[in-house]
């Protein structure tokens, strides 16, 4: 697990290096110890919302709570007494900060976007006002408490009192730095891989199997950690605990500077608070401009928002990175260019057709009797209707195990409703779908996947700036890690079981020389493999696709019918397909759909010589124009 | 327990200050419902709105030319801000949008306090409005009842035009499916322009009438941010309905438990908000689905 190879840990070299010659040759420029100190805490402070914001994609407004809580608990547990190891009410402190996190996440996470900004500002604002009014006995109210002692290390003769100045910015240093490290391991994790792919596309994580709002709560208990971290040892660093620190302008702030720094990037926080600290300080000097200081910083702000919203080191980042990338992403685009141009034709299979898909994960066990089952999915009277249209009416039928089961039927029949309810990402009006024989509806998207339903959507949903092999590793590890893990010291890539999956998907999909592209440079046809080699790579019992050749080529049909035919033979699939000579060809069994009721179920030939399917598509044809109000019902 | 007298009048004060909420949170949540933009500078224009009813009245000595001429000062203000920046961010993400406001947030209560300082501004109670009324059961002052009669009017006022006319239907067909409204061909560019600066109106009305009943300084608007966006978790996102029940109830919250204790007032407001966040995430008035 562990990498001896001292590159991989340049960065922290480097960070390292920073921190020892800043005190010595910053302080000329303006940056007192003080000042680098603060900056320092700041940094670690936003740490927390670099996981929460730069990884998860969950922009918190309301930070200050659980800075302000680690802050007042570590304060009031030393300067009352109750506790006299400074370190152990920074723990203490810490803790207490991660508990409100997760009592506050608990409900945030459940919105996204605008409504958790304004959640999370909302119970900031909360805390403030308890930390004001109903424990102002505790904390000092307005006045915050005074005379917060520092830390101390060793013990009896040779004991050090770490004070203000050079040794308390060792202190920040070294606690920054820690943070630093453990930081970029959550990152490289699996969980911050799939925080990753939560920020890209939150619905798809989900249908994979992880449960999202568990990834989303542990973002934000990380993130509140290190704010309580930051804020204990606020408290101890300048003998006094500000009451402001629970302000909604130190979330504010917060905000402000990661941004300015660069989101998403761990160094960001630092480098924006080291600038926005050097500013106010030296800005405020120049006489008859101080009051405008922040003025000019708001202006510069909305700026910075407009133009370069990577901040300056995510800038940076970006700028050495596609100069790195730039060979290598041409070579991709040029690729793409070449199988558009070719008219999307794969190169040959690599393994003869007759060979079945290896999966190097094994696929979730069926127990008990359900191990004899003849039926892998049924579907009992399923319904779904929105308002007034029944988009789906009562439809019964079984999918034999080890079968490839195709729904067919004209526009507007209901087939990819009915295919949301297999997956259990549409809850039906009436009915219920057996897996095995079990009950499967109700349990949800993510517990349906981990109980071996997959699904690959008609319209891609990819995680277009994640790499191909991140697209698939993202799938593997939902069935290798379970529905939630918090493996955060474990590299995204250290599970062999797991690569050995992303290696055989690449060769089954073609893929392998594509691995380390990202997902939206993708020719069409490549996306469309990846979209059933992510359904496929979560090892499912029942593989649903949903139209897997919409748009391809005739030969990337052929081709993807012979991958079909081949998943096939280890794994029951059911397909929704327009392409009826490719369904004949596929399906053993069919059912077929006509305005959201089950018209014909039987075998491949009865039911192509069946009348009433020839009427209802003959008809459909001529009505198809006027076939298509089920369409709206289905997100574009 | 307080007196009856005190819960009375607590009662009012929560009916001034909830009608005052529920026009600042219909600014918020006809901007939200329509545009899709969460508008973080909308405390700072709370605040611009009181600054311009201070800067009308030193000039008119009249508070109704105050309103009128602070209302054209807050459409002008409304449509530079959605044509110099809101407009670049319509296809940028939630998070962005946030991020500008909030700046413009910044640069709004910093360009206040630059101008004006940072001590606290008088605006004088209006002439008609100087005084108490006895109600019989209490005495109450009396611009504080005007208050929450002109509110009132204006909220009427606000329903007419979104429920009655022709752009009002744009609106709350945008609200219903922005993407939609824009099929159909109809001009979303001009309704945007138009919605966020009334949105902008309505602040500023609510503070320019409140002006007279508080000191004016530049950061007044902040607990009141944050207080509509708690109302419109209440009420519901772009509900307006949802913005002026929601309104009242947070106002009477407020209001009736500082007559209990104070330093518990905010605090429950926010309690509510959590209740209703576990039991009803989508608002009282809001529908499933809309995020």
């Amino acid at each position: 697990m562990r990498r001896l190879d001292p590159r991989a840990h340049l960065v922290e070299l480097a960070l390292l290096a920073v921190l020892a010659v800043a005190p010595v040759l910053l302080p000329p420029l303006g940056f007192s110890h003080d000042l680098l100190s603060r900056a320092l805490n700041w940094a670690l402070f936003g740490l927390g919302l670099d996981i929460l914001f730069g990884l998860a994609g969950l922009l918190s407004f309301g930070q200050a709570a659980f800075y302000g809580m680690g802050g007042f608990v570590a304060a009031y547990l030393l300067v009352s007494g109750t506790i006299q190891s400074v370190w152990l009410a920074l723990l203490v402190g810490t803790v207490s900060a991660g508990v409100l996190g997760l009592a506050v996440g608990w409900l945030a996470v459940r919105r996204i976007g605008i409504y958790f900004a304004m959640i999370t500002l909302a119970f900031g604002q909360m805390a403030y006002f308890i930390e004001n009014g109903p424990l102002s006995d505790y904390t000092g109210g307005e006045n915050g408490i005074a005379g917060v002692p520092v830390p101390v290390l060793g013990f009896g003769t040779y004991a050090v009192r770490i004070t203000a100045g050079l040794p308390m910015y060792a202190l920040l240093a070294a606690a920054f730095f820690l943070g630093f490290v453990l930081a970029r391991r959550i990152a490289r994790s699996p969980v911050g891989l799939i925080l990753r792919a939560v920020k890209e596309n939150t619905g798809r994580v989900a249908m994979l199997g992880h449960d999202v709002p568990a990834y989303k709560l542990a973002a934000f208990a990380i993130a509140a950690l290190y704010a309580g971290l930051a804020g204990a040892m606020l408290g101890p660093f300048q003998s006094y605990m500000p009451p402001d620190a629970f302000a909604l302008e130190t979330s504010g702030q917060l905000v402000v500077q990661t941004i300015v720094g660069g989101v998403g990037t761990l160094v960001g926080p630092l480098v924006g608070a080291a600038l926005w600290l050097w500013l106010r300080d030296n800005l405020q000097l120049i006489p008859g401009f101080g009051p405008l200081w922040k003025l000019v910083l708001g202006l510069a702000f909305i700026g910075l928002v407009m133009g370069l919203r990577r901040g300056i080191c995510g800038e940076i980042l970006h700028r050495w990175r596609v100069r790195r990338d730039a060979a290598a992403l041409r070579m991709a685009r040029a690729r793409t260019a070449a199988i558009e141009a070719a008219g999307g034709t794969p190169a040959t299979p690599a393994t003869p057709v007759a060979a079945e898909v290896a999966l190097a994960i094994p696929r979730p066990a069926i127990d008990g009797r359900a191990a004899e089952a003849e039926i892998a999915l049924e579907a009992q009277g399923l319904a779904r209707h929105y308002g007034g249209l029944k988009a789906v009416d009562g439809v019964s039928f079984r999918v034999r195990r080890g079968s490839i089961h195709a729904v067919i039927g004209p526009n507007g029949a209901g087939k990819s409703t009915l295919f949301k309810m297999l997956s259990d990402e549409v809850a039906p009006s009436a009915g219920a779908v057996l897996l095995f024989g079990s009950p499967l509806t109700g349990s949800g998207v993510s517990r349906a996947a981990q109980r071996g339903v997959a699904k690959s959507n008609q319209l891609n949903q990819l995680f277009l700036g994640l790499s191909v092999q991140e697209n698939l590793r993202v799938a593997a590890l939902s069935r290798s890690r379970g529905r939630f893990r918090l493996d955060l010291l474990r590299p995204a890539d250290g599970r062999p079981e797991v690569e050995a999956q992303v290696a055989a998907m690449l060769t089954v999909l073609d893929l392998t020389e594509r691995a380390d592209t990202p997902a939206s440079v993708l020719a069409y046809g490549e996306k469309r493999r990846l979209e059933i080699g992510m359904a496929l790579a979560t090892s499912p019992n029942v593989l649903l696709l949903d139209e897997p050749l919409a748009g391809m080529s005739l030969s990337e049909r052929a081709a993807t019918c012979a991958l079909i035919r081949r998943i096939g033979r280890s794994c029951t699939v059911v397909l929704v397909e327009h392409d009826l000579d490719a369904v004949f060809g596929l399906a053993e069994r069919i059912t077929v759909l006509s305005e959201g009721r089950l018209l014909a179920d039987g075998p491949s030939e009865a039911v192509r010589r069946d009348p009433a399917v020839q009427k209802a598509y003959l008809g459909a044809v001529q009505a198809d124009a006027a076939e298509t109000r089920e369409s709206t019902h289905e997100p574009a | 327990m307080p007196s009856t007298a005190a819960l009375l009048s607590q009662a009012f004060n929560g009916l001034a200050l909830g009608s005052l909420l529920a026009l600042v949170a219909s600014g918020l949540t006809i901007i939200l419902g329509t545009l899709g933009v969460l508008n973080f500078a909308h405390g700072a224009l709370f605040a611009v709105g009181a600054y311009t009813a201070f800067v009308m009245m030193q000039a008119t000595h009249s508070f109704v030319l105050a309103l009128l001429g602070g209302s054209a000062v807050m459409l002008i203000v409304g449509f530079a801000m959605e044509r110099l920046v809101i407009r670049h961010f319509y296809a940028r993400p939630d998070e962005d949008q946030i991020l500008v406001t909030y700046g413009i947030g910044i640069v709004l209560v910093e360009g206040l306090r630059a101008y004006f300082g940072g001590n606290s501004q008088r605006v004088p109670v209006p002439s008609w409005g100087v005084g108490a009324t006895k109600l019989g059961f209490m005495i109450y002052p009396t611009y504080r009842l005007q208050l929450i009669g002109i509110v009132a009017a204006l909220l009427v006022g606000l329903y007419l035009v979104l429920y009655r006319t022709s752009v009002g239907l744009v609106v709350r067909a945008g609200i219903e499916n922005a993407g939609m409204v824009g099929i159909l061909g109809i001009d979303v560019r001009r309704t945007f322009l138009f919605v966020f600066a009334v949105g902008i109106v309505a602040v500023g009305l609510a503070g320019m009438l409140y002006a007279p009943v508080v000191a004016v300084t530049p950061d007044m608007g902040a607990s009141f941010m944050v207080q509509s966006f708690v109302v419109i978790v209440l009420g519901g996102l772009g509900s307006f309905p949802g913005a002026v029940i929601g309104g009242l109830i947070a106002g009477e919250i407020i209001s009736l438990t500082s007559a209990f204790d104070s330093a518990y007032s905010e605090v429950m407001l926010y309690g509510l908000m959590a209740l209703v966040l576990v039991a009803r995430p989508q608002g009282l008035f809001g529908t499933e689905g809309r995020v």
